[in-house]
């Protein structure tokens, strides 16, 4: 039997992960990405809460996630295909027509 | 999980509009490209329907489906909000769409959609609904945000705006998922429960508290996360740019209070720093920030981060008086914030835009009328009496004053008198300034009716507020 704290351990390691990724990669894709191991950390979070409190609420909650989470990813990807025709590029650095 | 056909009569409002919505994206189809305005038409019909039954809604306090969904005169009062800025919106977008040429139905259809997501939000009783709701409004104003496909800036702005809401939710989620590991449920009313029997507490919950504080701050656009406000709301057609600084931040502000004053009222010793701290740095960044700004729409990006701020005030003052404050403050917002959007519009004329500060010097010199409009909205911005933003800052002050917040009620006032600057430095622009060229206005029916109505209602609120204020006293929730 695997102690809940194992489990938090492991996600907050996953969103802090996460979260580095998204505040230094370049690359949008790779930002994305990193956003994608965030959501995954906190569907680790519900499902072990949800089994250590023997309540439902927590895996329909991470199915509600997987799936808002689809949904977001297919929008990202489809302003990011928007944005790379207008401009070749990638990378976070060079969008920046917009400062101030 | 049952339910009965009381829940599917509580929720009746979303379902017109998310029912309409799908419809809508089918009549488009049929709809040829220079008669899109039936489909703005008809979503405007929609959102009176829904209107009307909400209407016949209010008086009825109940939960539908579990506890997840609560129908009362608060959430109704927010959806009131909600459908006068969506059907605002649709009336100054008729003539932006066909100025830039992206006159398509699925605009209309993406509006309903987010409002829908604004209605579950505003009446959302579990984390989860809250949760759905806000994806609901963000998702489509994603999409929103990048309608002008070929305008770079336009997808830059789509793009800022996607990553940073994808990342905002997901602290939000981690937040709630703490929550729900140490309250053991994610029922608003059940979590305070679980507080006051001492079974939730301890540096996980807090954690999942300050996670929360973080993602709504998102939300909001309040410091130290409203990096991508202004981005957004520049690069975003106007329309939008006034759909999303009043709809979903409206909603995001009847989610906080859902949360924060309803499940979390309890543990307010560990929020309360938190959500002061966002709400004096909001109002100082927003509003020193947006001295420096030269283009219009993002110096109401910062204004639109500063009022955040003074709305937050009333959430900490966390009285009954500060909800009712906090859903005056929307209301009013959403009428001067609209008002000055159309104004913006207004300006767009083939090469012509009003999008930056200096486009409007000597605009009074021949357009008396309408300099005078633009007078009172940006006043109201400010907060100068007798117009209804002078009002909306009174009640939210004077609520932290009574609960004894002195020194944050200052700091508000103080930087009210900083905001005064920006704002009136436009209208000495338009007063003072000659002309550079001719002015040539957009005339359009659609934005006549919103200045006409949104005018009127900043000066009734401002002179004679009492009516709405006591409609938001009777539909706070008591505490």
């Amino acid at each position: 039997m695997v102690p809940i704290s194992w489990y938090i351990a492991v996600a907050a390691v996953l969103f802090l992960i996460g979260v580095s990724g998204v505040l230094m990669r370049r690359n949008i894709i790779v930002v994305l990405m990193s956003i994608e191991l965030m959501l995954n950390s906190v569907n680790i979070n519900f499902v072990a809460f949800s089994y250590m409190l023997g309540d439902m609420t927590g895996q329909i909650f991470s199915i509600f996630t997987i799936t808002v989470t689809a949904a977001e990813v297919a929008v990202a990807l489809g302003i990011l295909i928007a944005l790379v025709r207008n401009r070749k590029t990638f990378n976070v650095d060079e969008i920046d027509t917009l400062k101030g | 999980m049952f339910f009965s056909a009381a829940d599917i009569f509580a929720v009746l409002p979303e379902m017109v509009i998310s029912g309409m919505a799908c419809l809508l994206l089918l009549v488009d189809l049929a709809v040829p490209q220079r008669k899109k305005g039936l489909v703005a038409l008809l979503s405007v019909i929609s959102v009176l329907a829904a209107a009307f039954l909400t209407f016949s809604l209010t008086g009825v306090d109940t939960k539908a489906f579990s506890g997840t969904f609560v129908l009362d005169d608060y959430s109704a009062f927010f959806k009131l909000i909600f459908y006068i800025v969506t059907v605002f919106t649709i009336f100054i977008s008729l003539r932006y769409l066909k100025t830039e040429e992206i006159n398509m139905g699925e605009y209309y259809v993406l509006m309903l959609f987010s409002l829908s997501g604004m209605m579950v939000m505003a009446s959302g009783g579990d984390l989860l609904t809250i949760y759905l709701g806000l994806e609901l409004t963000a998702l489509p104003i994603y999409a929103l945000v990048g309608f002008l496909q070929h305008d770079r800036k336009s997808n830059e702005a789509a793009m800022k705006y996607v990553i940073l809401g994808a990342f905002s939710s997901a602290i939000l989620l981690y937040g709630i998922s703490l929550i729900y590991g140490t309250a053991g449920t994610t029922d608003l009313a059940a979590i305070a429960e679980a507080i006051r029997s001492g079974k939730a507490g301890g540096t996980l919950f807090v954690v999942g508290i300050i996670m929360l504080v973080a993602g709504f701050g998102f939300k909001i656009a309040g410091f130290p996360f409203h990096m991508w406000a202004p981005d957004a709301y520049e690069g975003a057609p106007t329309p939008i740019t006034a759909f999303m600084s009043a709809g979903p931040k409206a909603a995001a502000f009847a989610a906080i209070m859902r949360v924060f004053l309803e499940a979390l009222y309890p543990a307010y010793g560990s929020w309360e720093l938190a959500i002061a701290a966002v709400a004096v740095g909001s109002m100082v960044v927003g509003n020193i920030t947006a001295i420096m700004q030269t283009s219009l729409k993002r110096m109401l990006a910062y204004s639109s981060i500063g009022h955040a701020g003074y709305a937050l005030l009333g959430v900490v003052a966390g009285t009954e008086e500060g909800i009712a404050g906090v859903m005056f403050y929307m209301l009013v917002y959403t009428f001067m914030n609209l008002g000055i959007f159309a104004m913006i519009i207004m300006m767009r004329r083939d090469g012509a835009n009003g999008d930056q500060i200096s486009h409007w010097a000597g605009f009074a010199k021949s357009n008396k009328v309408a300099a005078l409009v633009m007078l009172v909205f940006l006043f109201s911005l400010a907060g100068i009496p007798p117009t209804a933003g002078f009002m909306a800052k009174f009640y939210v002050f004077m609520a932290l004053i009574h609960k004894g917040m002195i020194g944050l009620a200052v700091v508000a006032a103080l930087m009210s008198a900083v905001a005064a600057y920006f704002y009136i430095r436009v209208v000495m622009l338009m007063y003072m300034r000659e002309p550079e060229k001719e002015f040539s206005l957009v005339r359009s029916w659609g934005i006549y009716c919103v200045l006409a109505v949104a005018l009127a209602a900043v000066v009734v609120l401002g002179i004679y507020p009492d009516y709405f204020v006591s409609l938001a006293n009777r539909a706070a929730f008591s505490l």
